[in-house]
């Protein structure tokens, strides 16, 4: 199929895409007590924890951004990506009876499973505002980036998922690999550090790490007055670019069998 | 007219030994270490669920596809709604496409009869106005109007099945596909699906449908494909092609039984059956029988010594155990006063076997007179009569329905009433599509 029939196949089939993803957003919480409030507790809590273990007790330097305010725009872009990889990666194996006994270009799955999880960031970023407020942090142009910013996001958590959801399908390593991926990836993005406190020869490995470039400029985007790596972060996104490409192909000549060996 | 749905040399293969073996990296990585120049294929089984198929569709066909387990029919149907792509050889479908392998394909457990229902249409490829325009309907039709607004965890597997049914039938595309879904669901579900496969061909819509019941293909199509192995074994009339695959599946069952060794059996065996035959009218072996079919049994026998005065007899029971009907020579009033030692046969010629479809045993007597027994064989064979459409109305006839066939006609106010209108309907459109 060529790029453009693939395009309006996509178009035709965009309410599906639409009611899947809507699927996904409501699903998530139902039967819970405290329903959509996960959504916040999950970073708030996070942020609380690393505040006091990583500022207060190991005094892990911040650029002289509030610990509330730097880890928490951090961890944002990182619990996207980390809870979405994870689901992303298994869209396909969860969703056995739709792959097996219907037809829809099945690039739609990974996407509207990746997209939902926007609406829970979205959401993280109000309380983001709440957090500048309270540290007296004021509006400023760059903070236009932060929803830009969740663009590239999306294509790379949605890439690497589907890549990662196609090679599901044939192994289920993947299942196993997965949490253990998104364990140590905290570690290898700076979520809990500044790219600037590490040696200088690591940093240029760091940036081969997609989440790191993102996660530097979302935490630019509402303290851009600190030293930026931009050499570093263009090679992230030059990466998060080579990903989605990478993962498409390769999603693509694998998508024939899925229903065969799913 | 250009064809709707285009088949050509349409092959699938399926490689199942791999699927077993490779399916953690760390085998296939402990293979390559093993075998690094090996060929992968070496040992892997392969399948061919399809074998070079081909055929086309004109629009506003009804098209059976029939076979048994495993034939290749429902691997037809995923090529034909490229759920999965094939081997080798091209699918073609003009227009819009919807595939019914499965009812309620996606419902979400959480989720409420409402919103499956989006849901469920989005993915038979119904767009959301599509969905609200209908939604009253599909809700009247399913019945769970009380349970809207329940998480369809709660519901019945009867209401879930009906939920999705209620989804499928307002579908309105060029092309329908359904795979076996009558089979699920009680009776009353099972004639609702019917009624409604009934309205929704028609106005020129195509349709493929795969069903093990044949009484549903026959009413239904207007032709029938016959696959078996994977192979087209017949492509014509529905009537023919469903009789060709009978007899074929019924070509295992037996024409005849040798009874010379049956062991339970009384009488004092002067004279004793030593084989049955079921026979047509030309005289071959029978193995599809359906009702108000003509049949011929053939009574083979062997007598030690001149009998006299036998009588020949035997009976038609059901499964359980209720005499149909018993039948002789004697009560015919065919008198046979001496019959020599030796071997030799009699045909009992039935011009229709009057039987509902369903599955009769036989048991067979050879009596003289004073209540003298020469041998008797009770349930020494079986009929087994296929479910077809006897009135031509379209309506399934089972076992059901009884055990008799009556011959008979309606008059209303005295006026004659022969079959449905749309039956008519059916057969001028098949004229006029060319079959």
């Amino acid at each position: 199929m060529s790029r453009s029939l693939l395009l309006r196949e996509l178009w035709n089939y965009r309410e599906l895409f639409y009611f899947l993803a809507l699927r996904d957003v409501k699903v998530r919480y139902k039967q819970t007590v405290f329903g959509v409030a996960w959504v916040i507790i999950q970073p708030l809590f996070t942020m609380l924890v690393f505040t006091v273990l990583f500022g207060r007790v190991a005094k892990i330097p911040t650029d002289g951004t509030p610990h509330a305010v730097f880890y928490f725009s951090g961890l944002l872009p990182w619990i996207y990506f980390s809870s979405r990889l994870n689901l992303v990666g298994n869209c396909l194996v969860t969703n056995v009876p739709l792959v097996k006994k219907v037809y829809f270009p099945r690039i739609i799955l990974p996407s509207a499973v990746a997209l939902a999880g926007l609406v829970d960031l979205c959401i993280g970023s109000l309380l983001l505002g709440v957090i500048l407020l309270y540290h007296g942090i004021g509006l400023s142009w760059s903070m236009l980036l932060w929803p830009v910013l969740m663009v590239p996001l999306f294509v790379v958590t949605m890439g690497l998922g589907m890549f990662l959801a196609a090679v599901n399908v044939k192994y289920r390593d993947v299942r196993h690999a997965l949490p253990f991926i998104v364990q140590i990836g905290i570690f290898l993005t700076p979520v809990i550090y500044p790219v600037r406190a590490i040696p200088e020869h690591f940093q240029f490995l760091l940036s081969l790490n997609p989440m790191s470039g993102l996660v530097e400029m979302f935490r630019f985007s509402i303290t851009p007055g600190r030293d930026m790596d931009w050499a570093g972060i263009g090679v992230s996104f030059a990466v998060v670019i080579a990903v989605f490409l990478g993962s498409l192909m390769y999603f693509r000549s694998a998508e024939r069998e899925f229903a065969d060996i799913v | 007219m250009a064809p709707q749905i285009v088949v050509d040399g349409l092959s699938k293969q399926y490689r199942i030994g791999k699927l077993e073996r490779d399916t953690t990296l760390r085998d296939k990585l402990v293979r390559m270490l093993k075998h690094p120049f090996g060929s992968r294929d070496a040992n892997t089984e392969t399948l061919w669920a399809l074998k070079d198929v081909s055929f086309s569709v004109d629009p506003g066909e009804v098209v059976g596809i029939i076979g048994r387990n495993g034939a290749g029919k429902s691997t037809l149907l995923k090529l034909l709604s490229r759920i999965t792509y094939p081997t080798a050889g091209r699918v073609s479908v003009r227009g819009r496409i919807a595939a019914l392998l499965e009812v309620g394909t996606g419902f979400h457990d959480e989720l409420t009869g409402r919103e499956n229902i989006y849901l469920n249409g989005s993915i038979l490829g119904m767009g959301k106005a599509e969905v609200d325009k209908k939604f009253d309907e599909i809700v009247a039709f399913s019945g769970v109007e009380r349970f809207l607004e329940t998480p369809i965890k709660r519901y019945s597997s009867g209401m879930r099945l009906r939920l999705g049914f209620a989804v499928a039938a307002h579908l309105d595309p060029e092309v329908l596909i359904v795979d076996e879904v009558l089979a699920v669901g009680d009776a009353a579900f099972q004639k609702k699906c019917l009624d409604t496969m009934q309205d929704m061909r028609g106005g020129g819509r195509t349709v493929l449908f795969v069903s093990h019941n044949m009484a549903a293909v026959e009413n239904l199509c207007t032709r029938a494909i016959w696959i078996d192995g994977g192979e087209v074994r017949m492509d014509g009339t529905t009537r023919g092609a469903i009789d060709a695959y009978l007899s074929a599946s019924a070509g295992a069952r037996e024409t005849a039984r040798d009874l010379a060794e049956w062991e339970s059996r009384r009488g004092d065996g002067e004279v004793q059956y030593t084989r049955i035959e079921f026979l047509g009218p030309g005289g071959e072996p029978k193995s599809l029988i359906r009702c108000g079919d003509a049949l011929t049994l053939r009574f083979h026998y062997r007598a030690a010594e001149p009998v006299s005065r036998p009588s020949f007899g035997f009976k038609i029971l059901t499964e359980l155990g209720t005499v149909v009907t018993d039948i002789s020579t004697w009560l015919h009033g065919v008198e046979i006063p001496w019959l020599p030692a030796g071997e030799g046969y009699i045909d009992l010629e039935i011009d229709a076997l009057n039987l509902l479809p369903a599955r009769y045993h036989l048991s067979l007597s050879i009596t003289g007179p004073d209540r003298k027994v020469y041998d008797a064989l009770a349930h020494c064979a079986v009929i087994e009569i296929e479910i077809s459409d006897i009135y031509g109305s379209g309506r399934v006839i089972g076992s059901r329905f009884g055990i008799l066939y009556v011959p008979q006609r309606w008059r209303f106010n005295g006026s004659h009433v022969t079959k449905h209108s749309d039956l008519s309907d059916l057969s001028s459109q098949a004229v006029a599509g060319g079959v």
